[in-house]
């Protein structure tokens, strides 16, 4: 029992951890349609204000949580005003673009914070760990998965229920019919983008007690974030929040009764091989065409 | 030089001595830039530091050493150009540097088809015989041969292997498996991921269900970071569990937290705070040299070393014989008095005799050494094949 459970947790976890650093992709590239190769930057640079808010200014990570949030969007809004906006319908140079932009944040960063490892201390309230069930559990990544439940409900909300969101499901519907009934898309567009961004801050700087620090990181936090919108199906949001669960228990499972080179492995073979069949995704909206 | 006019690579070669206007050139080839060049580059510091001592001390037999420092910026292709180009066109007597053996293999054939001389301060996995490189780091059985004893008798007989999927890990643990079979002891698992993998709460939910007394861990990178921190938040007990390692030095606990880092072992030839005369004043060198705050471990260490072993053989020559392997001869069975103690290279083989020390780290981030060996031990690079053996002429079949 108390294995099903430990395992249930571990996958549970590593589905967190895919959420979070899915979500913000998931939304702008739902939305607006720029494939973000910089998104794993965002992480970066999420756990490096975490990195530097602790040990510069002495912060501790909760408290510092809001404003990595709202930094990173700041810089997300900035990069939409400066670069992304004059790129829209063009998707080949978005994707250069974003790029480029990935391998300059990484020299920046190493410029100037130096290519060191670097590592964040957990909260000292969470570092412990805590028994569900008959299985422990480590109290950081449950409440990184809460964190992550509480992030993806509060976008959800946004998007279901507020008139920000209906304008947002009117544009990723039709821009060009939205804008003629006075929705400012650019507006929405570049709100997204920050709100995308910001995510992806705090998602790196709520994993960054259990990682590395370093310029590279992002690169494979952008793969990982990726595969779970591409899955999960590119417009739907609940698709993400399904496809993060069904990766992370898989490769969770996979790990244990093998390891998690073949794991890695044969989670992409699935992944290619259900979009081979199913090219939008396991959840697609329906939506007339 | 003489020729002007002429591109210098159409003199020949043989006309020119290595030893030219009261200078010596050698190669400094680490990488400043890449995904290494955090480690590299303090090997890179500990080898100018060498240099410069050396110079500031009159040189050899009045000679200056010049360093050439390249950047081979973490990349196995670009170590070979750069070698080439130390070699071919600086004419570097010996070229000192890399870090990973992926770029050792790079360089190798290099020195090995110019005759010329590297030097290798790391630590790796043996099964390796050039008459063209002097290793100066540890081999398997330099680092295990004391430390899987102590830590079974200390620990128990259930040994969980967790390795990063490269050549390193899985011959360091051909030959860890080897003991422990003479010992008795049962590898109840051997497992590797990926190079750079991030998320080890499946290893640990492992650890956890298979209770192993010693978890043996040749993660590297990036990767051995994630993994003590998982550990420590996953909240199990490196009294009683604990990970044993060949790789985490000074540098590694300083990039995970003393915290994360706290109760585990490694074997190595070197520690910062090991006790000598030579090694206080190699870290106060160091220290004011590069930084208060900076750490020296266990290759920055042989890089020092390494230069002063050169210093010893290029002054047992004469100012005219000075070339690559008039330096090897010379080198052979040549002792230094090291921060970790006496060193010397072995004739056959060109590794070094080290003296392996045991350490436990602390939360300050430093280690408390345990034990050392009684005597320094003999290289063998080919511990885990007793049928091989590396001498002066090249590999044997015994």
């Amino acid at each position: 029992m108390d294995f099903v459970v430990s395992q249930i947790l571990t996958g549970l976890s590593l589905s967190s951890i895919l959420l979070l650093v899915a979500l913000g992709l998931a939304i702008i590239y739902g939305v607006t349609g720029v494939i973000n190769l910089a998104h794993g930057e965002f992480v970066m640079l999420g756990a490096y204000c975490a990195w530097l808010l602790q040990s510069q200014l002495g912060w501790s990570l909760l408290a510092s949580l809001a404003v990595i949030f709202l930094l990173i969007a700041a810089l997300g809004w900035l990069i939409e005003v400066a670069v992304i906006r004059h790129l829209y319908d063009r998707p080949l140079d978005t994707i250069l673009a974003t790029w480029g932009l990935g391998v300059m944040t990484q020299q920046i960063v190493r410029l100037t914070a130096g290519g060191e490892l670097r590592y964040v201390q957990m909260p000292p309230s969470l570092s412990g760990s805590v028994d569900i069930l008959g299985a422990t559990d480590s109290a950081y990544r449950l409440f990184v998965l809460a964190v992550a439940l509480g992030l993806f409900l509060a976008t959800w909300c946004i998007y279901r229920y507020t008139s920000f969101g209906l304008k947002l499901r009117a544009i990723t519907q039709n821009r060009a019919i939205a804008s003629s009934f006075g929705i400012n898309s650019a507006r929405a567009y570049r709100l997204t983008f920050a709100y995308g961004a910001g995510i992806a801050g705090l998602a790196g700087a709520l994993i960054s007690p259990l990682k590395s620090v370093s310029p590279e990181m992002g690169t494979t936090y952008v793969v990982d974030a990726f595969m779970v919108v591409v899955l999960g199906g590119v417009q739907s949001l609940v698709g993400t929040l399904a496809s993060s669960a069904v990766l992370g228990e898989t490769s969770g499972l996979l790990a244990y009764y093998s390891n998690d080179t073949i794991a890695k492995a044969l989670v992409l073979v699935a992944i290619v091989i259900i979009i081979r069949f199913r090219p939008q995704g396991l959840f697609a909206p329906r939506v007339r065409a | 030089m003489s020729l002007v006019g002429f591109p210098h690579i159409w003199s020949k070669n043989s006309s020119l001595a290595f030893a030219q206007d009261g200078e010596i050139k050698v190669g400094v080839l680490f990488s400043l830039t890449g995904t290494t060049a955090i480690i590299e580059e303090s090997l890179n510091k500990a080898t100018l530091m060498a240099i410069e001592e050396i110079n500031a001390n009159g040189g050899i037999n009045g000679l200056k050493i010049t360093p050439v420092v390249e950047d081979p910026a973490s990349d196995p292709a670009t170590f070979a150009e750069k070698a080439r180009k130390l070699v071919l066109s600086d004419r570097c007597v010996s070229v000192f540097g890399s870090y990973t053996s992926a770029s050792r293999k790079a360089v190798l054939p290099v020195f090995e088809k110019q005759e010329n001389l590297f030097w290798y301060p790391t630590l790796y996995e043996g099964r390796e015989c050039s008459k063209n490189v002097i290793y100066t780091g540890a081999v398997p059985n330099q680092q295990q041969d004391d430390f899987i004893p102590w830590l079974v008798e200390k620990f128990g007989k259930r040994w969980y292997l967790i390795g990063s999927n490269y050549i390193y890990p899985k011959e360091e643990n051909n030959y860890c498996k080897k003991l422990l079979e003479g010992l008795g002891a049962e590898v109840i698992a051997e497992e590797y991921v990926p190079l750079g993998h991030s998320e080890f709460s499946s290893v640990i939910n492992k650890f956890r269900s298979e209770k192993p007394n010693v978890i043996f861990s040749t993660v590297v990178g990036d990767s051995v970071v994630a993994l003590h921190r998982q550990y420590r938040a996953a909240g199990l007990d490196p009294a009683t569990m604990p990970m044993a390692s060949l790789t985490t030095s000074e540098n590694e606990v300083a990039a995970m937290g003393g915290d994360a880092a706290a109760g585990h072992f490694t074997s190595a030839p070197y520690f910062m705070v090991f006790d000598s005369p030579e090694n206080q004043r190699f870290v106060e060198a160091y220290r004011s040299r590069w930084g208060g705050d900076k750490v020296t471990h266990f290759v920055s260490e042989s890089a020092y070393f390494q230069i002063h072993l050169f210093k010893q053989a290029v002054a047992k020559l004469a100012a005219s014989d000075i070339g690559p392997l008039a330096i090897r001869e010379a080198v052979k069975g040549e002792e230094y008095k090291a921060p970790q103690g006496l060193v010397k290279v072995e004739p056959e083989n060109l590794h070094c005799w080290l003296r392996p020390k045991i350490g436990q780290c602390k939360p300050d981030g430093q280690f408390e050494i345990l034990t050392q060996s009684a005597d320094w031990l003999e290289p063998n690079p080919y511990s885990a094949y007793p049928n091989q053996k590396c001498t002066a002429e090249g590999l044997k079949e015994v």
